[in-house]
């Protein structure tokens, strides 16, 4: 028999949220960032290291922004900034996900001498800032994205190392594994098929919040000179270049700080959708 | 007891595996450091004679020992670049980063515990309401962002302070801990946000269990139900974050530094990592984890002390 095929709306998950009202204000903020940074990658007002004579205007037609003391057009180089934030962020939580999801549930399933050691290492991982491990690699291997990428994306390993760990020792011995086992279904099926979707839940929100303190990660290495190498605009350099003139021209702070700041607040907005507690916020 | 031996024997063992780690990936990357101090025009005999005198040519680990031995001893090395003793190049700074983190740690406690004790109280209540939502928009403001922002408004409008005006602990101890106000006000607020709601939470998921229930039949009002019941447990999860924030703190006031022109170790920092000068580097990084592992030891003990069932296990 087939089954009646209804056309539903991809959007309606959301109404099963536990708090849909801020997941959807959260979302929002989200798509008009992508968007931003999406645009960008076809279109900029400028070329965002493109210097010129107009140096430091205020809010003008030709300049939404205004333009920085090189005359760099600021919203140009706030869409460029914006895009690298993103990718520094996504790239950490494939990396700091991904790596911390195997290793959750390799040691989490199998217990034994060897997740005694592994966690114990990720004890000792987990107790440094990122900013300081980043900055340790950084220093090693020169900077750029890239090494920043995986530097903040091994420190978050141990964040995601520990909830998923703690999910396969819980759910090892329910039922529904047993049952799969009894039929026959290997290690990598048991673990894979079977109970990485019960652990997809606390996984989504654990990205939330992850994905939020790389962002700010990279906005404060970016900060400090590190990461991303000028002329190319981030945002945490852009923020440290205009502080002496902030007075003069503010958008050439307050643009990329704003875009920082509703970025973390549109995914702590989502997250705080996703959780259970309805008792928290409303 | 035995559990406060055990977890000190962890912390070393963390220690020596954290030097060792950090010493040998920066062997392996730093190249040879007599090269670098006297540059590539110099004679193969002068390079040879320093690197006998700095003994570079012992194994990896008899340098390690050495290292390690006078780190301890407060001597780790001479800096490539500047020629002098990397403990006199970050022993006056140190103190002036660890004032920074500790003064935003008591801000945080002082701001946060009050809100999240205030919002659990009188959850659901219009001021929870304000207060929840604007701890979720101050947690996503980085530091350096609101500290821009604070001392454009307290420095440059409203001139309560005058930024870039540090003053050296050494001049004047008042002065020093006042310049140290307004960075410390930037460093602390998202974390008091992060504070209150955390408290808050734990203190509401405590409020649903039985022991809460039998206490209020007892007859104990709210005040003291809150206070001789939920606050002990609802605690432990809030110390786990208070030893982390320390340390996240720490790395955080090495932003914070830059903006407000406070010499503690972030510029000396930044600028070996510019230069490559791979002893202050380890130095500084090998402090501040010494400080971080021994937060967590301080943390797991008022742990066992709060909850002393973990003793006995």
């Amino acid at each position: 028999m087939r089954m009646k095929q209804t056309r539903r709306n991809p959007l309606a998950f959301i109404d099963t949220l536990p708090n849909p009202k801020l997941f959807r204000m959260g979302a929002l903020i989200t798509a008009a960032i992508v968007l931003l940074v999406l645009i960008g990658l076809v279109w900029m007002p400028y070329e965002p290291t493109a210097m010129s004579a107009d140096q430091m205007q205020g809010i003008s037609a030709s300049h939404l922004l205004g333009t920085d003391k090189m005359g760099r057009d600021i919203l140009s180089r706030v869409m460029y900034g914006s895009r690298i934030t993103l990718v520094v962020a996504l790239g950490t939580m494939v990396i700091g996900a991904g790596l911390g999801v195997l290793i959750g549930a390799a040691t989490g399933f199998y217990g034994g001498m060897a997740d005694e050691i592994v966690m114990r290492i990720m004890d000792g991982l987990f107790a440094f800032p990122n900013v300081l491990l980043a900055l340790v690699v950084v220093s090693l291997l020169g900077s750029s994205t890239v090494h920043m990428i995986w530097a903040l994306g091994i420190a978050f390993i141990p964040s995601f190392t520990r909830v998923v760990r703690s999910e396969y020792i819980r759910c090892k011995h329910l039922d529904y594994v047993k049952n799969a086992r009894l039929q026959g279904a290997s290690d990598a099926r048991v673990i894979f098929v079977h109970i990485l979707p019960n652990v997809s839940g606390v996984l989504l929100s654990n990205l939330m919040i992850g994905f939020n303190n790389a962002v700010l990660a990279e906005a404060g290495l970016s900060f400090l000179g590190i990461g991303s190498q000028p002329p190319y605009a981030s945002l945490g350099q852009m923020i440290s270049d205009a502080q002496a003139y902030f007075f003069e021209v503010p958008t050439a702070v307050l643009g990329p700080g704003l875009v920082i700041v509703l970025l973390v607040l549109s995914f702590s907005l989502m997250g705080e959708g996703l959780r259970s507690a309805a008792k928290e916020l409303d | 007891m035995r559990y406060v031996l055990k977890k000190t024997a962890t912390m070393l063992i963390t220690l020596l595996a954290v030097s060792l780690f950090l010493f040998v990936s920066f062997q392996l990357i730093s190249g040879d450091p007599a090269t670098r101090m006297l540059g590539t025009g110099a004679t193969p005999e002068r390079l040879e004679a320093l690197r006998e005198e700095l003994g570079l040519n012992d194994a990896l680990l008899v340098r390690y020992v050495r290292w390690l031995a006078s780190f301890v001893r407060g001597d780790p090395g001479i800096s490539y670049v500047y020629r002098q003793p990397v403990a006199s190049l970050l022993g006056a700074k140190i103190p002036v980063t660890l004032a920074l983190a500790l003064m935003s740690f008591a801000l945080t406690c002082l701001v946060g515990f009050p809100a999240g004790l205030y919002t659990a109280k009188y959850a659901g209540s219009a001021l929870d309401r304000i207060v929840m939502v604007l701890n979720q928009a101050i947690m996503a403001v980085p530091p350096f962002f609101a500290g821009i922002l604070i001392s454009w408004a307290f420095g440059t409008v409203l001139r309560l302070f005058s930024p870039g005006a540090y003053v050296s602990y050494e001049t004047s101890v008042p002065r020093f801990l006042g310049y140290l106000v307004f960075p410390s006000i930037a460093l602390a607020l998202p974390r008091a946000a992060q504070l209150a709601k955390l408290l808050r939470g734990a203190i509401l998921e405590e409020s649903g269990k039985n022991y809460a229930r039998t206490a209020y039949s007892r007859g104990n009002n709210t005040d003291g139900v809150l206070f001789g019941h939920l606050l002990k447990n609802a605690f432990l999860p809030v110390l786990t974050f208070l030893g982390m924030s320390l340390a996240n703190l720490l790395a955080g006031s090495l932003i914070v530094e830059s903006i407000f022109n406070i010499p503690g170790i972030s510029s000396i920092l930044l600028s070996s990592i510019g230069n490559r000068d791979y002893p202050v580097i380890l130095a500084a990084v090998m402090w501040i984890a010494v400080f971080i592992i021994a937060i967590n030891l301080l943390v797991d003990i008022l742990y066992a002390v709060l909850d002393p069932r973990i003793d006995g296990e």
